[in-house]
């Protein structure tokens, strides 16, 4: 019998925090992958919302062409404030 | 990983991506920086991490077993509870482990297929008996204190899914072995019975754990080339020293012994001596020969096949519930 579907786990550690990728783990439903997350992933505590996304369901850009994908902002670095002069004194600029 | 990750590779596959893709390669390796999963890769690192990771998950769950000897036994309810809880996060870490190797390519129900078809190995240390209530203080103190000291390095490991998981599975260990000390320490303080009961168990599962660490550095082909990729971090010998001089302290602090005449504070050296060790045993333990091979394997087939009717309800279940909502 194959494996049943990957489903990769997001977990939101506190209030006021974001989900955070936790790991991945199979299950044959969403209700069963949330339930398994649970189990797996906050034995301690570690959360208080789950994500479950079917693995399958992921688009990610290709590591291979990493440079040409991310490069439109390598050449920007005006879009940091550290770029700007700013005169001797001047203060909560 | 849990210390004998020796064997001959399967297979020896070579370099197989360009060269110029194992430049980038390099240069992460050489600035300390992590390979992540979809990341181009040598062959036979990609191959290694998995037989290693493999063997680790596989080492995991194989490693309820012993343990999971003693629930229905435990002396307390609270004993209960605390073996209980620690049994489940040893299937935690398998499935971390799992899941972690996956992400280089392979199924997990392959994995499992070739652990019980004897294809991929456990480490040894599981396939000895859990004799009396004190073996389970034994092993967490001693068996998860040699594990915590393997797996602390493999946090830092060059591969990003195996760094991580290990992360989470050494958050958990303390208290595994901070358990077992206190079940040791509980008994040696106990009625006499009660105290050459501890002891007893410390004797059998002194060099036993010593051999997780694996066989001596220049008797260890692999570990070269592991030291290398950045997925090991020190020598057998070097965990093995760090392991004694950690335990000897522990040792006396429970007021038992550790059954080795030779161990004695060197100052030169700045380390615990102890004596050397005949490896014949770890090496027959590994080709089956260990006095718990056997039955571990009987015992995990067997629970795999008893739970397929499980997995089959639960799919069956979903594939209904999804055809329920397709047709409303
Ligand atoms: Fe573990
Ligand atoms: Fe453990």
């Amino acid at each position: 019998m194959s494996d049943w579907p990957l489903w990769e786990v997001f977990v939101r550690a506190r209030r006021g925090l974001s989900h955070v990728h936790a790991g991945s783990l199979h299950a044959p439903d969403a209700e069963m992958a949330l339930r398994n997350a649970r189990d797996l992933y906050t034995r301690r505590q570690e959360g208080v919302s789950v994500w479950v996304v079917p693995a399958a369901q992921i688009t990610a850009s290709s590591p291979d062409e990493r440079d040409a994908f991310f490069d439109p902002a390598a050449d920007k670095v005006y879009r940091h404030p550290t770029f700007y002069d700013v005169p001797e004194g001047v203060q909560h600029l | 990983m849990y210390g004998n990750d020796f064997g001959a590779p399967s297979d020896d596959p070579g370099r197989e991506a360009t060269t110029q893709v194992l430049d980038v390669f390099d240069e992460l390796l050489a600035g300390d920086g992590r390979v992540e999963p979809r990341d181009a890769m040598p062959e036979a690192y990609r191959k290694t991490l998995i037989r290693q990771i493999a063997q680790h998950a596989h080492s995991e769950i194989i490693g309820m077993q012993p343990e999971g000897n003693w629930i229905s036994r435990a002396p307390s309810l609270r004993r209960k509870a605390i073996l209980m809880a620690k049994v489940q996060d040893e299937a935690g870490h398998g499935l971390y482990l799992y899941a972690a190797a996956e992400t280089l390519g392979v199924d997990r129900a392959d994995l499992l297929d070739q652990l019980h078809s004897g294809r991929q190995k456990y480490s040894s240390i599981f396939n000895y008996p859990t004799l009396s209530w004190a073996d389970v203080g034994a092993i967490g103190w001693l068996v998860d204190g040699a594990a915590i000291v393997n797996q602390v390095p493999l946090c830092r490991c060059s591969y990003g899914p195996y760094a991580r998981a290990m992360v989470r599975v050494c958050k958990e260990e303390s208290f595994h072995q901070r358990q077992g000390f206190e079940i040791l320490h509980t008994l040696s303080h106990g009625t006499p019975a009660q105290r050459a009961m501890a002891q007893d168990a410390v004797d059998r599962y002194w060099l036993p754990s010593l051999m997780m660490f694996g066989p001596p550095d220049d008797d260890s082909p692999n570990s070269a080339q592991s030291m290398a990729w950045g997925i090991k971090r020190f020598s057998n010998d070097d965990l093995r020293q760090r392991f004694v001089d950690m335990t000897v302290p522990q040792a006396e602090a429970l007021g038992l012994t550790l059954p080795d005449d030779g161990i004695a504070w060197s100052e030169q050296r700045g380390h615990y001596d102890y004596s050397p060790i005949d490896f014949t045993e770890l090496f027959e333990v590994i080709k089956g020969n260990g006095p718990c091979n056997e039955q571990r394997m009987a015992h995990r087939t067997g629970a795999h096949s008893d739970g397929a009717w499980v997995r089959e309800a639960a799919t069956a279940y979903a594939a209904k519930a999804a055809a329920r909502v397709s047709a409303a």
